[in-house]
């Protein structure tokens, strides 16, 4: 593969918090590329560290170990004036449309910070490129003015994309943004966001649990559970070819509106519930619900391999 | 059913514009606030008060003839007449008079020290709340020793070392009346900064100047003013308790504590030398409470019972 | 079929500083013993309201029932005082909530938390009633349900709490469960297992379920009838196969257009439904649907559709199904 292709390095990521005396290891260890211009969706259960991942990447969060490369430059290491400079490269869209606005500043101001903070426009060009943002997401821009509460979620969402494209990024870490949304808005979203990725050439990291959204978003999909990844592969072969022994129980759990396909499907139900991630288990973390589980899996941490062309997993299964 | 022609049926284009279109009318943040205050009577009512008691005590001893410290003996100690509205004291000075100037020294001890608690407690709570960690441990810890010192103890240190006045008494109140407002304004702060809207700011790039005066502050001030509102009365009743035990502004200045005091022992014979400064104090420490109650109810409906 | 819930022209306002906002706009619907039936909407379209409606859980005021019946096995729940409805809810309807956390209470253990109803419904003994709650756990597959009954919520992960709050939902054997968004505040393994309970637990026990959600992949798994509500009123019903094979209404269509199928393609697009849903502060005159249909006339501004019957089984309100209009639906 072209090296030159990634956007995106990370390479042994780790993000440990410590809560007492405990270390709660959200990201433990998972390295991975995104391609110029494509969409790598992330998804898992909650607690396995997808939502800290996008963060850590950002440097929203500070790295515990590892790296992450920005067009083969490490954003690590930058002081607070080189990184400044590097976000308006990388973006984030977040998942709570109720939350992620400031209640205090009406739309204008909250797309418009973007714009003072980088000092791209100030005054009527200020006011042009917002009403430009706004319409870009197919708000009206005659609401500039009304404040974040007047809207609905999904205006509300596209006001969140509408300021992340404020400063051109390159590549947005979307952390569940349909999650919030009712269905019938969902589309319009992901939508919205595939329209702009083709006009602007955007690279998406695309964090959700919603499996069935990410499939259709995504070009390449990585499974991750308590702090591990445990697959990356092909959007089409991790969902027709599933690996992992958890991202095959994920798939099955998903129902699909189809009364006809729902009474004809077994479907595999894992069992209890997702351990702790402040004490999982030994080995392979998935090995207490896994129906395939080893004596190897408590002995010993799976390795991360292609097992076949472009498809990794890490399961003691495939080793 | 009526009838129904075939041109009921033509097809119409829908303008998905107008599907978006926001119908209620524009409402801040503040004005809805206003909104739900002007529905609570008592709290307006307070409010109308307050605003009097300051016009008044501003304009009524500049239009009034009579002054705070002029004594008359041979008039000393009448009962309310139309000449003396409210009476005079045992020097023979007007008491309405003195009430007005007194009302004076009550409202800037009272704003005063608010003003001054919320600098201190704003920006210390603030640093404190946002910078989190060793910085919060250590800010929090002197605040919690200094609110340990017990405040009359602070106050009588106070009184030996400075003059007894106005100034000293805000100092005393101040010094430790800052606390409180730290500890809200840290509380608010620390959990607004975990909100995704501060994330957002900061993955564009804000830096903590920004973060803390367009995103956090602005968050936390519903609260802010909520305490601010309450801090005044107890300034307020900090003053003329001081000055009742004779720790306060000396004479001839009037304040309602002292006039209390030298009342008290006149109160089977003269009781309106007790009863108008008891009054004031009571309705205006009442109303700033009720005020602030009131505010706190518009600020955050979810508070109300 | 015995009809053990049956809903007439019910009317429910919410009194805001705006002004009336009418929440639920004469809805019509009904629910046949041992018949799980899903309420399906976007938020805001009044499918929750309703549901509370039923156990009269709306803060009155600022709602208001402004008009209509709830037949519950005949009996007008409307009409119910305070202290009727305490002895209807938990013991002959139960509820799930969206999230168990706020709707367990903190400071009692699950175990007193399932026994109050019994103890309180059925006159239960307290030694009896513990053992009872003990099956009860075990029934929604809690392990260890000896040590559990003297736990707090708090030591419970999310999957077994909402198990928890079934079992106190279950406790009385009620006729009718609403379930509020059940599954929709859980993990997708988790969910699989919930709704695996919900439906054994329904075809051991024969209660009616009531299934308010929006994820259709659960509609079609664990129900048999469907409601579909928009801007406070129902607008198509019928049963998971019409509804899914057959939809009639444009928005019915459009919800199921608008969701990705993990089982087929990802070439084919999705087609959201584009704008939002009326502010019912103001309710458009005709069908509430207009302003975001694709094939909406003239007579849709003005007047609103009834609901009408398709099939024996599938009713839908839309002008395409006047004669007037065959030709171009």
């Amino acid at each position: 593969m072209d090296k030159r292709d990634n956007l995106i390095e990370v390479r042994n990521l780790k993000k440990f918090f410590s809560i007492g005396d405990n270390t709660l290891k959200a990201v433990n260890d998972i390295s991975f590329e995104i391609k110029r211009g494509e969409t790598l969706g992330v998804v898992g259960e909650s607690g396995c560290g997808k939502s800290t991942a996008g963060r850590t990447i950002l440097r929203l969060y500070d790295a515990t170990e590892g790296d992450v490369l920005f067009e083969g430059k490490s954003i690590m290491n930058l002081n607070q004036q080189e990184m400044k400079a590097m976000r308006r490269n990388m973006q984030m869209i977040f998942q709570d449309p109720y939350a992620s606005l400031n209640p205090r500043m009406t739309v204008g101001d909250i797309i418009g910070e973007a714009l003072d903070i980088h000092g791209l426009a100030t005054g009527q060009k200020r006011k042009e490129r917002i009403q430009e943002l706004l319409s870009l997401v197919s708000l009206n821009p005659e609401h500039m003015n009304r404040f974040p509460h007047e809207f609905s979620g999904g205006q509300r969402q596209r006001i969140g994309i509408a300021r992340a494209l404020a400063v051109e990024p390159k590549f947005i870490v979307c952390d569940e943004p349909i999650s919030a949304l009712d269905v019938s808005v969902q589309a319009q979203v992901v939508n919205l966001l595939e329209q702009l990725q083709e006009k602007m050439g955007l690279t998406y990291m695309f964090i959700a649990h919603d499996l069935s959204m990410v499939k259709y978003i995504s070009d390449r999909v990585a499974v991750m559970y308590l702090g591990k990844m445990v697959e990356l592969a092909e959007s089409d072969a991790l969902y027709e070819k599933p690996l992992h022994p958890y991202t095959q129980a994920l798939l099955s759990a998903i129902p699909i509106p189809d009364p006809e396909v729902e009474r004809n499907r077994e479907r595999i139900v894992l069992q209890g519930d997702v351990p702790s991630p402040m004490n999982p288990p030994s080995g392979c973390h998935f090995r207490t619900r896994c129906p395939k589980a080893m004596p190897e899996c408590a002995a010993s941490v799976p390795v991360w391999k292609e097992v076949e062309p472009g498809h990794f997993a890490a399961c003691h299964l495939y080793n | 059913m009526q009838n129904l022609t075939k041109e009921h049926f033509e097809p119409i284009s829908v303008d998905l514009r107008q599907a978006e279109a926001i119908k209620r009318p524009s409402l801040s943040f503040w004005s809805d606030v206003w909104r739900r205050m002007r529905m609570n009577k008592v709290a307006m009512a307070s409010m109308i008060f307050i605003v009097a008691l300051i016009v008044c005590a501003i304009v009524v001893p500049w239009l009034t003839p009579q002054d705070y410290f002029t004594t008359d003996l041979a008039g000393k100690n009448k009962k309310p007449s139309a000449e003396h509205w409210f009476g005079t004291d045992d020097l023979g000075r007007d008491v309405f008079e003195r009430i007005w100037y007194g009302a004076r020294i009550s409202l800037q001890v009272g704003l005063a020290a608010a003003f001054i608690d919320l600098i201190i407690g704003v920006i210390w709570g603030g640093l404190a709340g946002f910078y989190g960690g060793r910085v919060d441990e250590i800010m929090m810890r002197i605040a919690d020793i200094l609110f340990a010192i017990p405040y009359l103890l602070v106050v009588i240190l106070l009184m030996v070392v400075l003059e007894p006045g106005v100034g000293t008494i805000i100092i005393a109140l101040t010094i430790t009346g800052w606390i409180g407002m730290a500890r809200i304004v840290r509380g608010q702060i620390l959990q607004l900064k975990n909100q995704e809207f501060v994330l957002a700011a900061r993955s564009l790039g804000a830096d903590a100047n920004r973060l803390i005066f367009k995103h956090l502050i602005p968050n936390a001030l519903g609260p802010i003013i909520v305490t601010l509102s309450l801090t005044v009365p107890s300034a307020i009743f900090a003053e003329s308790f001081l000055s009742f035990i004779g720790l306060g502004v000396s004479a001839p200045i009037a304040s309602w504590g002292t006039m209390s005091n030298e009342g008290l022992p006149a109160m089977k014979y003269y009781p309106w030398r007790l009863t108008f400064p008891a009054i004031f104090i009571s309705m205006t420490i009442l109303a700033f409470n009720l005020f602030g109650d009131g505010l706190r109810d518009a600020v955050d409906p979810r508070l109300r019972k | 079929m015995e009809r053990i819930l049956d809903v007439k022209d019910l009317h429910v306002s919410f009194h805001t500083y705006a002004g009336e906002v009418k929440a639920v706009r004469g809805v019509n619907f009904h629910v046949n013993r041992g018949e799980a039936v899903a309420i399906v909407g976007e938020s805001g379209c009044g499918k929750s309201v309703t549901a509370q409606t039923l156990m009269k859980l709306i803060p009155m005021p600022p709602g208001e029932i402004k008009k209509g019946q709830i037949l519950f096995n005949g009996d007008d729940i409307v009409k119910k005082s305070k202290k009727e409805m305490e002895s209807i809810r938990g013991k002959d309807i139960g509820m799930i909530f969206q999230d168990p956390m706020t709707s367990l209470n903190p400071t009692m253990t699950i175990g007193s938390q399932i026994t109050e109803g019994l103890i309180k419904h059925q006159n239960m003994s307290k030694a009896a009633a513990r053992d009872r709650a003990i099956e009860l756990l075990t029934m929604v597959g809690i392990p260890q349900p000896e040590r559990r009954v003297e736990q707090y919520p708090h030591e419970f992960s999310g999957g077994m709490r909402q198990r928890a709050m079934i079992a106190i939902a279950l406790a009385c054997s009620p006729k009718l469960l609403i379930a509020d968004e059940p599954t929709t505040a859980l993990d997708v393994t988790i969910q699989a297992q919930i709704l695996d309970l919900m439906k054994e637990l329904q075809k051991k026990t024969g209660t009616s379920i009531i299934l308010i959600t929006h994820d259709l992949g659960v509609v079609a798994e664990m129900c048999d009838r469907v409601i579909v509500m928009y801007a406070g009123k129902v607008i198509e019903t019928g049963t998971v196969d019409d509804i899914f094979y057959n939809p009639q209404h444009p928005y019915t269509k459009g919800l199921l257009r608008s969701v990705p199928r993990l089982d087929l393609n990802r070439d084919e697009p999705l087609t959201p439904i584009f704008g939002t849903p009326p502010d019912l502060l103001r309710p458009p005159v005709g069908c509430g649907f207009t302003a975001r249909c694709e094939s909406a006339m003239r007579v849709c501004q003005e007047i609103d559709p009834e609901l009408n019957d398709i099939s024996t089984t599938q009713r839908a309100a839309c002008w395409l199904q006047h004669p007037l209009a065959q030709n171009r639906a």
